[in-house]
Protein backbone atom coordinates (compact mmCIF):
# COMPACT_ATOMS: atom_id res chain seq x y z
CA UNK A 1 0.00 0.00 0.00
CA UNK A 2 1.18 3.44 -0.82
CA UNK A 3 1.76 5.80 2.14
CA UNK A 4 -0.80 8.33 2.56
CA UNK A 5 -1.36 11.53 5.04
CA UNK A 6 -5.06 10.78 7.22
CA UNK A 7 -7.65 13.14 9.03
CA UNK A 8 -10.69 13.29 10.84
CA UNK A 9 -13.08 15.59 9.53
CA UNK A 10 -16.81 16.29 11.83
CA UNK A 11 -18.73 18.33 9.06
CA UNK A 12 -18.95 18.14 4.94
CA UNK A 13 -18.00 21.83 4.92
CA UNK A 14 -14.36 20.63 6.07
CA UNK A 15 -14.74 17.39 4.51
CA UNK A 16 -15.23 19.46 0.77
CA UNK A 17 -12.29 22.15 2.12
CA UNK A 18 -9.93 18.82 2.78
CA UNK A 19 -10.74 17.33 -0.76
CA UNK A 20 -9.98 21.03 -2.40
CA UNK A 21 -6.80 21.79 -0.50
CA UNK A 22 -5.57 18.03 -1.14
CA UNK A 23 -5.22 16.86 -4.89
CA UNK A 24 -4.47 13.25 -4.33
CA UNK A 25 -7.30 13.26 -1.38
CA UNK A 26 -10.28 10.50 -1.40
CA UNK A 27 -12.90 10.11 1.35
CA UNK A 28 -12.95 6.85 3.50
CA UNK A 29 -16.21 5.71 4.93
CA UNK A 30 -16.64 1.88 5.80
CA UNK A 31 -12.95 1.52 3.30
CA UNK A 32 -14.00 -1.91 2.25
CA UNK A 33 -13.50 -1.69 -0.85
CA UNK A 34 -11.23 1.32 -0.99
CA UNK A 35 -8.69 -0.15 1.37
CA UNK A 36 -8.77 -3.85 -0.99
CA UNK A 37 -7.81 -1.79 -3.80
CA UNK A 38 -5.23 0.31 -2.03
CA UNK A 39 -3.85 -3.10 -0.84
CA UNK A 40 -3.16 -3.65 -4.78
CA UNK A 41 -2.69 -0.04 -5.53
CA UNK A 42 -4.87 -0.05 -7.85
CA UNK A 43 -5.92 2.69 -5.78
CA UNK A 44 -2.93 5.23 -4.37
CA UNK A 45 -4.78 8.33 -3.02
CA UNK A 46 -1.91 10.51 -1.35
CA UNK A 47 -4.52 11.81 1.73
CA UNK A 48 -7.45 9.89 3.22
CA UNK A 49 -10.15 12.30 4.69
CA UNK A 50 -11.85 9.93 7.39
CA UNK A 51 -15.61 10.70 7.02
CA UNK A 52 -16.92 8.64 9.60
CA UNK A 53 -17.92 11.79 12.21
CA UNK A 54 -19.93 13.25 9.97
CA UNK A 55 -23.99 13.43 11.27
CA UNK A 56 -24.66 11.53 8.03
CA UNK A 57 -25.88 8.59 9.60
CA UNK A 58 -29.38 8.83 10.06
CA UNK A 59 -32.96 7.53 8.36
CA UNK A 60 -35.05 10.57 8.64
CA UNK A 61 -38.86 10.57 6.63
CA UNK A 62 -38.86 13.71 3.88
CA UNK A 63 -42.27 15.49 3.79
CA UNK A 64 -42.96 14.13 0.26
CA UNK A 65 -43.58 11.02 2.28
CA UNK A 66 -40.27 9.47 1.61
CA UNK A 67 -37.31 8.61 3.49
CA UNK A 68 -33.58 10.24 3.05
CA UNK A 69 -31.06 8.08 4.08
CA UNK A 70 -27.94 9.32 5.28
CA UNK A 71 -24.75 8.70 3.47
CA UNK A 72 -23.13 6.72 6.41
CA UNK A 73 -25.93 4.76 7.10
CA UNK A 74 -24.57 1.32 7.09
CA UNK A 75 -26.14 -1.37 4.59
CA UNK A 76 -26.94 -3.84 7.90
CA UNK A 77 -28.91 -0.65 9.42
CA UNK A 78 -30.30 0.54 6.16
CA UNK A 79 -31.84 -3.17 5.59
CA UNK A 80 -33.03 -3.36 9.00
CA UNK A 81 -34.71 -0.73 9.16
CA UNK A 82 -38.87 -0.75 9.38
CA UNK A 83 -39.73 1.90 7.06
CA UNK A 84 -36.88 0.37 4.45
CA UNK A 85 -38.70 -3.07 5.29
CA UNK A 86 -42.21 -2.41 5.43
CA UNK A 87 -42.34 0.23 2.27
CA UNK A 88 -38.99 -0.28 0.27
CA UNK A 89 -38.73 -4.33 0.48
CA UNK A 90 -36.90 -4.18 -2.76
CA UNK A 91 -34.05 -2.20 -1.42
CA UNK A 92 -33.87 -4.25 1.97
CA UNK A 93 -33.92 -7.57 -0.15
CA UNK A 94 -31.12 -6.08 -2.94
CA UNK A 95 -28.85 -5.25 0.20
CA UNK A 96 -29.62 -8.42 2.20
CA UNK A 97 -28.42 -10.56 -1.38
CA UNK A 98 -24.86 -8.56 -1.06
CA UNK A 99 -21.01 -9.26 0.84
CA UNK A 100 -21.35 -10.74 4.07
CA UNK A 101 -22.62 -9.44 7.08
CA UNK A 102 -19.13 -8.45 8.38
CA UNK A 103 -19.03 -6.21 5.23
CA UNK A 104 -22.67 -5.10 5.66
CA UNK A 105 -22.12 -3.94 9.23
CA UNK A 106 -19.75 -1.80 7.76
CA UNK A 107 -20.01 -0.40 3.74
CA UNK A 108 -22.24 2.24 3.66
CA UNK A 109 -24.74 3.98 1.67
CA UNK A 110 -22.94 6.14 -0.16
CA UNK A 111 -19.76 4.12 -0.63
CA UNK A 112 -21.77 0.85 -1.81
CA UNK A 113 -22.80 3.75 -4.87
CA UNK A 114 -19.48 3.96 -5.25
CA UNK A 115 -17.65 0.54 -5.28
CA UNK A 116 -15.52 -0.35 -8.42
CA UNK A 117 -16.24 -3.17 -10.86
CA UNK A 118 -15.01 -6.62 -9.81
CA UNK A 119 -13.63 -7.44 -13.30
CA UNK A 120 -10.76 -9.56 -12.90
CA UNK A 121 -8.98 -7.61 -15.92
CA UNK A 122 -9.22 -4.38 -13.35
CA UNK A 123 -8.16 -6.35 -10.25
CA UNK A 124 -4.83 -8.03 -12.48
CA UNK A 125 -2.25 -4.81 -12.36
CA UNK A 126 -0.44 -6.88 -14.79
CA UNK A 127 -2.99 -6.70 -17.34
CA UNK A 128 -3.95 -3.77 -19.56
CA UNK A 129 -7.21 -1.95 -17.97
CA UNK A 130 -8.72 1.18 -19.40
CA UNK A 131 -10.31 1.72 -16.28
CA UNK A 132 -7.64 1.31 -14.26
CA UNK A 133 -4.85 2.71 -16.55
CA UNK A 134 -6.60 5.41 -19.39
CA UNK A 135 -5.37 4.31 -22.82
CA UNK A 136 -3.69 1.08 -21.79
CA UNK A 137 -6.93 -1.12 -23.77
CA UNK A 138 -8.95 -3.89 -22.06
CA UNK A 139 -8.28 -7.55 -21.93
CA UNK A 140 -11.66 -8.65 -21.19
CA UNK A 141 -12.74 -7.96 -24.48
CA UNK A 142 -11.67 -11.09 -25.74
CA UNK A 143 -10.58 -12.25 -22.42
CA UNK A 144 -12.31 -14.37 -20.09
CA UNK A 145 -15.61 -12.00 -19.67
CA UNK A 146 -18.31 -14.78 -18.42
CA UNK A 147 -19.05 -12.09 -15.28
CA UNK A 148 -18.95 -9.39 -17.50
CA UNK A 149 -21.44 -6.57 -18.96
CA UNK A 150 -23.71 -7.41 -22.16
CA UNK A 151 -25.56 -3.95 -22.56
CA UNK A 152 -24.22 -0.26 -22.15
CA UNK A 153 -20.79 -1.60 -23.07
CA UNK A 154 -18.14 0.36 -25.71
CA UNK A 155 -14.82 -0.78 -27.44
CA UNK A 156 -12.74 0.41 -24.50
CA UNK A 157 -14.49 -1.00 -21.51
CA UNK A 158 -17.18 -4.15 -20.43
CA UNK A 159 -17.13 -3.99 -16.87
CA UNK A 160 -19.93 -4.74 -14.82
CA UNK A 161 -21.23 -2.34 -12.00
CA UNK A 162 -20.79 -4.86 -9.52
CA UNK A 163 -23.89 -3.36 -5.96
CA UNK A 164 -27.21 -4.79 -5.91
CA UNK A 165 -28.34 -1.80 -3.92
CA UNK A 166 -28.28 0.73 -6.69
CA UNK A 167 -30.19 -2.13 -8.68
CA UNK A 168 -32.95 -1.70 -6.24
CA UNK A 169 -32.43 2.52 -5.62
CA UNK A 170 -32.47 2.98 -9.60
CA UNK A 171 -36.47 0.64 -9.77
CA UNK A 172 -37.28 3.31 -6.50
CA UNK A 173 -36.09 6.45 -8.72
CA UNK A 174 -33.77 7.48 -5.52
CA UNK A 175 -32.12 11.08 -5.65
CA UNK A 176 -28.50 11.43 -4.66
CA UNK A 177 -27.98 14.48 -2.71
CA UNK A 178 -24.75 15.87 -2.60
CA UNK A 179 -22.21 19.05 -1.46
CA UNK A 180 -19.76 20.30 -4.07
CA UNK A 181 -16.13 21.37 -3.13
CA UNK A 182 -17.74 25.01 -2.92
CA UNK A 183 -20.10 24.04 -0.02
CA UNK A 184 -23.17 23.79 -2.51
CA UNK A 185 -25.96 20.86 -2.66
CA UNK A 186 -27.32 19.43 -5.63
CA UNK A 187 -29.08 16.48 -6.39
CA UNK A 188 -28.34 13.78 -8.94
CA UNK A 189 -31.34 11.07 -10.23
CA UNK A 190 -29.58 7.85 -9.50
CA UNK A 191 -30.47 7.04 -13.41
CA UNK A 192 -27.60 9.98 -14.19
CA UNK A 193 -25.58 9.07 -11.48
CA UNK A 194 -22.94 6.20 -13.03
CA UNK A 195 -21.91 7.05 -16.50
CA UNK A 196 -21.25 4.24 -19.14
CA UNK A 197 -17.95 3.96 -20.12
CA UNK A 198 -17.85 5.33 -23.42
CA UNK A 199 -14.00 6.27 -24.35
CA UNK A 200 -13.54 7.05 -20.85
CA UNK A 201 -14.38 4.04 -18.40
CA UNK A 202 -12.22 5.79 -15.68
CA UNK A 203 -15.14 8.21 -15.78
CA UNK A 204 -17.51 6.34 -13.43
CA UNK A 205 -20.26 8.58 -11.78
CA UNK A 206 -21.65 12.67 -12.29
CA UNK A 207 -19.30 13.45 -9.48
CA UNK A 208 -17.10 16.35 -9.39
CA UNK A 209 -13.42 16.05 -8.39
CA UNK A 210 -13.77 16.49 -4.12
CA UNK A 211 -17.48 16.44 -4.25
CA UNK A 212 -19.36 14.42 -1.33
CA UNK A 213 -22.20 12.09 -1.42
CA UNK A 214 -24.47 13.96 1.92
CA UNK A 215 -28.31 11.26 1.18
CA UNK A 216 -29.51 9.56 -0.89
CA UNK A 217 -33.40 10.07 -0.71
CA UNK A 218 -36.25 7.85 -1.82
CA UNK A 219 -39.26 9.19 -3.25
CA UNK A 220 -42.63 8.46 -1.31
CA UNK A 221 -43.60 4.28 -1.55
CA UNK A 222 -44.99 3.39 -4.48
CA UNK A 223 -46.81 -0.32 -3.04
CA UNK A 224 -47.17 -3.03 -5.36
CA UNK A 225 -45.11 -6.63 -4.91
CA UNK A 226 -41.45 -6.02 -4.47
CA UNK A 227 -39.39 -8.98 -5.56
CA UNK A 228 -35.21 -8.91 -5.76
CA UNK A 229 -34.13 -11.69 -7.16
CA UNK A 230 -30.23 -12.13 -7.60
CA UNK A 231 -28.48 -15.64 -9.61
CA UNK A 232 -25.36 -16.33 -8.67
CA UNK A 233 -22.08 -19.24 -8.97
CA UNK A 234 -23.28 -20.29 -5.03
CA UNK A 235 -26.11 -19.45 -3.22
CA UNK A 236 -24.79 -17.06 -0.85
CA UNK A 237 -21.32 -13.70 -0.55
CA UNK A 238 -20.84 -13.58 -4.36
CA UNK A 239 -21.81 -11.69 -6.96
CA UNK A 240 -24.97 -11.32 -9.50
CA UNK A 241 -24.42 -13.12 -13.17
CA UNK A 242 -27.86 -11.60 -13.14
CA UNK A 243 -30.03 -9.98 -10.84
CA UNK A 244 -33.45 -8.62 -11.20
CA UNK A 245 -35.28 -5.61 -9.39
CA UNK A 246 -39.44 -5.72 -9.60
CA UNK A 247 -41.98 -4.04 -8.35
CA UNK A 248 -44.98 -5.29 -9.67
CA UNK A 249 -48.59 -3.51 -8.79
CA UNK A 250 -51.96 -5.30 -8.84
CA UNK A 251 -53.01 -4.24 -12.39
CA UNK A 252 -49.85 -5.79 -13.49
CA UNK A 253 -48.06 -2.72 -14.81
CA UNK A 254 -44.30 -2.20 -12.94
CA UNK A 255 -41.00 -1.44 -12.58
CA UNK A 256 -37.97 -3.32 -13.41
CA UNK A 257 -34.41 -2.97 -13.38
CA UNK A 258 -31.53 -5.54 -14.03
CA UNK A 259 -27.96 -6.01 -12.06
CA UNK A 260 -24.96 -8.00 -13.39
CA UNK A 261 -25.15 -6.89 -17.34
CA UNK A 262 -24.00 -3.25 -17.23
CA UNK A 263 -21.63 -0.67 -16.17
CA UNK A 264 -24.82 1.06 -14.43
CA UNK A 265 -28.33 -0.65 -12.68
CA UNK A 266 -30.09 -1.15 -16.34
CA UNK A 267 -33.38 -0.11 -16.40
CA UNK A 268 -35.19 1.48 -19.65
CA UNK A 269 -38.71 2.63 -18.79
CA UNK A 270 -39.34 2.13 -22.12
CA UNK A 271 -39.62 -1.27 -21.51
CA UNK A 272 -41.68 -1.66 -18.80
CA UNK A 273 -44.60 -0.62 -20.95
CA UNK A 274 -44.69 -4.30 -21.87
CA UNK A 275 -44.80 -5.65 -18.52
CA UNK A 276 -48.38 -7.20 -18.87
CA UNK A 277 -47.23 -9.01 -21.86
CA UNK A 278 -44.55 -10.97 -20.15
CA UNK A 279 -40.51 -11.04 -19.68
CA UNK A 280 -39.63 -11.57 -22.92
CA UNK A 281 -41.21 -8.54 -24.27
CA UNK A 282 -39.36 -6.79 -21.07
CA UNK A 283 -36.19 -8.50 -21.72
CA UNK A 284 -36.12 -7.68 -25.51
CA UNK A 285 -36.93 -3.64 -24.71
CA UNK A 286 -33.99 -3.72 -21.75
CA UNK A 287 -31.40 -5.70 -24.35
CA UNK A 288 -32.13 -4.41 -27.61
CA UNK A 289 -29.09 -2.79 -28.04
CA UNK A 290 -26.93 -5.55 -26.07
CA UNK A 291 -23.39 -6.92 -27.37
CA UNK A 292 -22.37 -9.59 -25.65
CA UNK A 293 -19.39 -11.86 -26.03
CA UNK A 294 -19.36 -15.37 -26.78
CA UNK A 295 -18.57 -15.82 -23.00
CA UNK A 296 -21.43 -13.88 -21.43
CA UNK A 297 -24.73 -14.33 -24.26
CA UNK A 298 -26.14 -16.58 -21.69
CA UNK A 299 -26.95 -13.36 -19.93
CA UNK A 300 -29.66 -12.20 -21.66
CA UNK A 301 -31.28 -16.18 -21.61
CA UNK A 302 -31.04 -16.00 -18.13
CA UNK A 303 -32.41 -12.57 -17.00
CA UNK A 304 -35.48 -13.24 -19.67
CA UNK A 305 -36.00 -16.19 -17.29
CA UNK A 306 -35.13 -15.03 -13.91
CA UNK A 307 -37.80 -12.07 -14.35
CA UNK A 308 -40.21 -14.73 -16.01
CA UNK A 309 -39.74 -16.47 -12.43
CA UNK A 310 -39.92 -12.88 -10.92
CA UNK A 311 -43.18 -12.17 -12.55
CA UNK A 312 -44.74 -15.33 -11.79
CA UNK A 313 -43.66 -15.21 -8.27
CA UNK A 314 -45.49 -11.85 -7.95
CA UNK A 315 -48.56 -12.17 -9.37
CA UNK A 316 -49.28 -15.21 -7.73
CA UNK B 1 15.73 -4.54 12.92
CA UNK B 2 13.85 -7.95 13.63
CA UNK B 3 12.96 -7.02 17.35
CA UNK B 4 8.75 -8.18 16.36
CA UNK B 5 7.76 -5.03 19.11
CA UNK B 6 9.00 -2.54 16.37
CA UNK B 7 7.58 -4.64 13.31
CA UNK B 8 6.62 -1.81 10.54
CA UNK B 9 5.04 -2.99 7.38
CA UNK B 10 6.37 0.49 6.06
CA UNK B 11 10.01 -0.35 6.01
CA UNK B 12 10.93 -1.60 2.55
CA UNK B 13 8.93 1.38 1.02
CA UNK B 14 10.87 3.50 3.62
CA UNK B 15 14.35 2.24 2.98
CA UNK B 16 13.62 2.22 -0.99
CA UNK B 17 12.48 6.28 -0.75
CA UNK B 18 15.73 6.67 1.24
CA UNK B 19 17.79 5.58 -1.67
CA UNK B 20 15.82 7.02 -4.10
CA UNK B 21 16.47 10.19 -2.75
CA UNK B 22 19.93 9.54 -2.45
CA UNK B 23 20.44 8.67 -6.01
CA UNK B 24 18.20 11.98 -6.97
CA UNK B 25 20.72 14.36 -4.69
CA UNK B 26 24.11 12.65 -6.09
CA UNK B 27 23.15 12.83 -9.94
CA UNK B 28 20.90 16.06 -10.43
CA UNK B 29 20.71 15.11 -14.67
CA UNK B 30 18.78 12.09 -12.90
CA UNK B 31 16.51 13.84 -10.80
CA UNK B 32 14.68 15.61 -13.87
CA UNK B 33 14.29 12.26 -15.70
CA UNK B 34 13.22 10.25 -12.46
CA UNK B 35 10.95 13.11 -11.55
CA UNK B 36 7.43 10.63 -11.97
CA UNK B 37 9.82 8.36 -9.69
CA UNK B 38 10.41 10.71 -7.21
CA UNK B 39 6.90 11.88 -6.92
CA UNK B 40 5.75 8.30 -6.45
CA UNK B 41 8.09 7.92 -3.35
CA UNK B 42 6.30 8.70 -0.24
CA UNK B 43 7.30 8.86 3.41
CA UNK B 44 5.50 7.43 5.44
CA UNK B 45 3.14 8.79 8.40
CA UNK B 46 2.46 8.32 11.72
CA UNK B 47 -0.46 9.04 13.66
CA UNK B 48 -1.76 8.42 17.13
CA UNK B 49 -5.35 6.04 18.42
CA UNK B 50 -6.37 5.31 21.28
CA UNK B 51 -9.14 2.29 21.64
CA UNK B 52 -9.81 -0.24 24.02
CA UNK B 53 -9.25 -4.07 23.35
CA UNK B 54 -11.11 -6.64 25.28
CA UNK B 55 -11.61 -4.14 28.13
CA UNK B 56 -8.33 -2.77 28.33
CA UNK B 57 -7.12 0.98 26.70
CA UNK B 58 -4.30 0.78 24.37
CA UNK B 59 -2.36 3.87 22.94
CA UNK B 60 -0.40 3.44 19.63
CA UNK B 61 1.41 5.49 17.06
CA UNK B 62 1.17 3.75 13.76
CA UNK B 63 2.12 3.99 10.40
CA UNK B 64 -1.21 5.34 8.73
CA UNK B 65 -1.44 2.61 6.13
CA UNK B 66 -1.81 0.12 9.63
CA UNK B 67 -4.95 -2.28 9.37
CA UNK B 68 -6.90 -2.92 12.67
CA UNK B 69 -5.84 -6.67 12.42
CA UNK B 70 -2.28 -5.90 12.21
CA UNK B 71 -2.57 -3.56 14.78
CA UNK B 72 -4.05 -6.12 17.38
CA UNK B 73 -1.49 -8.46 15.95
CA UNK B 74 2.02 -7.18 15.24
CA UNK B 75 1.44 -4.41 17.87
CA UNK B 76 -0.78 -5.39 20.50
CA UNK B 77 0.35 -9.19 19.76
CA UNK B 78 -3.50 -10.67 20.00
CA UNK B 79 -2.36 -13.17 17.75
CA UNK B 80 -5.64 -15.06 17.94
CA UNK B 81 -7.31 -13.57 15.11
CA UNK B 82 -5.89 -14.22 11.89
CA UNK B 83 -4.88 -13.37 9.02
CA UNK B 84 -6.24 -15.24 5.91
CA UNK B 85 -6.99 -13.11 2.61
CA UNK B 86 -6.06 -10.13 3.89
CA UNK B 87 -8.96 -9.05 1.63
CA UNK B 88 -12.39 -9.41 3.40
CA UNK B 89 -13.23 -12.88 1.34
CA UNK B 90 -12.46 -15.67 4.23
CA UNK B 91 -13.63 -13.77 7.65
CA UNK B 92 -10.08 -15.20 9.40
CA UNK B 93 -9.90 -11.58 10.63
CA UNK B 94 -13.15 -11.39 11.83
CA UNK B 95 -13.96 -9.10 15.42
CA UNK B 96 -16.45 -7.45 17.06
CA UNK B 97 -16.14 -3.59 17.21
CA UNK B 98 -18.63 -1.48 18.94
CA UNK B 99 -20.76 -4.35 19.20
CA UNK B 100 -20.48 -5.12 15.81
CA UNK B 101 -18.82 -8.08 13.70
CA UNK B 102 -16.26 -6.57 11.07
CA UNK B 103 -13.43 -7.57 9.08
CA UNK B 104 -10.37 -6.12 10.81
CA UNK B 105 -8.22 -6.19 7.90
CA UNK B 106 -10.27 -3.71 5.62
CA UNK B 107 -10.57 -1.31 8.42
CA UNK B 108 -7.53 1.19 9.39
CA UNK B 109 -6.44 1.11 12.74
CA UNK B 110 -6.81 5.53 12.93
CA UNK B 111 -10.74 5.24 12.02
CA UNK B 112 -11.02 3.09 15.44
CA UNK B 113 -10.09 6.24 17.77
CA UNK B 114 -12.25 5.49 20.98
CA UNK B 115 -13.72 1.91 19.68
CA UNK B 116 -14.50 -1.08 21.44
CA UNK B 117 -12.64 -3.58 20.30
CA UNK B 118 -13.35 -7.69 21.00
CA UNK B 119 -11.24 -10.31 19.38
CA UNK B 120 -11.39 -14.09 20.53
CA UNK B 121 -8.96 -13.51 23.50
CA UNK B 122 -11.79 -10.79 25.10
CA UNK B 123 -14.38 -14.04 24.90
CA UNK B 124 -12.82 -16.52 27.14
CA UNK B 125 -9.81 -18.17 27.70
CA UNK B 126 -8.95 -21.75 28.14
CA UNK B 127 -9.90 -21.65 32.44
CA UNK B 128 -12.69 -19.93 31.04
CA UNK B 129 -14.10 -20.93 27.72
CA UNK B 130 -17.28 -18.56 25.80
CA UNK B 131 -20.04 -20.60 25.82
CA UNK B 132 -19.58 -20.26 21.81
CA UNK B 133 -15.58 -21.89 22.08
CA UNK B 134 -16.95 -24.36 24.35
CA UNK B 135 -19.35 -25.56 21.65
CA UNK B 136 -16.83 -25.43 19.10
CA UNK B 137 -14.92 -27.92 20.95
CA UNK B 138 -17.98 -30.05 21.76
CA UNK B 139 -18.73 -30.36 18.59
CA UNK B 140 -15.29 -30.46 17.09
CA UNK B 141 -16.00 -27.32 14.77
CA UNK B 142 -12.96 -27.30 13.13
CA UNK B 143 -9.63 -29.29 12.26
CA UNK B 144 -6.47 -27.25 11.41
CA UNK B 145 -8.06 -24.53 13.46
CA UNK B 146 -7.02 -21.13 11.43
CA UNK B 147 -10.44 -20.05 10.47
CA UNK B 148 -11.95 -21.22 14.03
CA UNK B 149 -11.13 -17.39 16.03
CA UNK B 150 -13.50 -15.55 13.20
CA UNK B 151 -15.51 -17.97 13.18
CA UNK B 152 -16.54 -18.03 16.97
CA UNK B 153 -16.27 -14.07 17.28
CA UNK B 154 -19.13 -14.20 13.85
CA UNK B 155 -21.27 -16.66 15.26
CA UNK B 156 -21.47 -14.47 18.89
CA UNK B 157 -22.21 -11.95 16.60
CA UNK B 158 -24.39 -13.62 14.23
CA UNK B 159 -26.76 -14.65 17.10
CA UNK B 160 -27.05 -11.29 18.65
CA UNK B 161 -27.75 -10.11 15.28
CA UNK B 162 -31.12 -12.57 15.25
CA UNK B 163 -32.09 -11.39 18.66
CA UNK B 164 -31.54 -7.90 17.43
CA UNK B 165 -34.00 -8.99 14.71
CA UNK B 166 -32.02 -8.06 12.00
CA UNK B 167 -33.14 -10.07 8.61
CA UNK B 168 -31.12 -12.22 6.40
CA UNK B 169 -31.31 -12.94 2.86
CA UNK B 170 -32.97 -16.35 3.74
CA UNK B 171 -35.62 -14.71 5.98
CA UNK B 172 -38.87 -15.28 4.71
CA UNK B 173 -41.15 -12.78 6.38
CA UNK B 174 -39.22 -9.13 6.78
CA UNK B 175 -41.43 -8.94 9.95
CA UNK B 176 -41.62 -12.60 11.23
CA UNK B 177 -40.10 -13.36 14.44
CA UNK B 178 -36.01 -14.09 13.43
CA UNK B 179 -35.45 -17.47 14.95
CA UNK B 180 -31.53 -19.47 14.45
CA UNK B 181 -32.64 -22.00 11.77
CA UNK B 182 -29.67 -23.72 9.86
CA UNK B 183 -30.47 -21.72 6.45
CA UNK B 184 -30.33 -18.87 8.76
CA UNK B 185 -27.29 -19.31 10.65
CA UNK B 186 -25.69 -20.98 7.10
CA UNK B 187 -26.24 -17.99 5.33
CA UNK B 188 -25.35 -15.62 8.39
CA UNK B 189 -21.86 -16.79 8.14
CA UNK B 190 -21.33 -17.03 4.71
CA UNK B 191 -18.38 -14.46 5.28
CA UNK B 192 -16.40 -17.37 7.24
CA UNK B 193 -14.84 -19.44 5.34
CA UNK B 194 -13.58 -22.88 6.45
CA UNK B 195 -10.83 -24.83 4.21
CA UNK B 196 -11.30 -27.47 6.13
CA UNK B 197 -14.79 -28.06 5.42
CA UNK B 198 -15.97 -28.34 9.45
CA UNK B 199 -19.54 -25.93 8.01
CA UNK B 200 -21.89 -28.86 9.47
CA UNK B 201 -19.96 -28.88 13.25
CA UNK B 202 -19.71 -25.39 13.19
CA UNK B 203 -23.58 -25.18 12.61
CA UNK B 204 -24.24 -27.58 15.25
CA UNK B 205 -22.06 -25.66 17.77
CA UNK B 206 -23.85 -22.56 16.89
CA UNK B 207 -27.09 -23.95 17.29
CA UNK B 208 -26.85 -25.28 20.39
CA UNK B 209 -25.43 -21.83 21.65
CA UNK B 210 -28.54 -20.20 20.07
CA UNK B 211 -30.63 -22.80 22.82
CA UNK B 212 -31.57 -25.14 19.77
CA UNK B 213 -31.40 -28.85 20.25
CA UNK B 214 -28.50 -29.80 17.80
Amino acid sequence: MKAFTYERVATPAEAAAAAAKNDGAKFIAGGTNLLDLMKLEIETPTHLIDVNRLALDKIEATPEGGLRIGALVRNTDLAAHEGVRRDYALLARALLAGASGQLRNRATTAGNLLQRTRCPYFYDTAQPCNKRTPGSGCSAIGGFSRQLAVVGVSDACIATHPSDMAVAMRALDAVVETVKPGGEARTISIADFHRLPGNTPHVETALEKGELIAAVTLPPPVGGKHVYRKVRDRASYAFALVSVAAIVQPDGSGRVAVGGVAPKPWRIEGAEADMRRGAKAVTDGLFADARPTHDNEFKRTLAQRTLGSVLTEARG
Amino acid sequence: MTDPQHWDPSRRDLMVSVAAAAVLAAAPELAKAGAGLASESRMPTYAPVAFTVNGEARQLEVDTRTTLLDALRERLHLTGTKKGCDHGQCGACTVIVDGHRINSCLTLAVMHEGSEVTTIEGLGDPDNLHPMQAAFVKHDGYQCGYCTPGQICSAVATLAEIKAGVPSHVTEDLFGEMLPTDAEIRERMSGNICRCGAYSNIVEAIAEVAGRRA
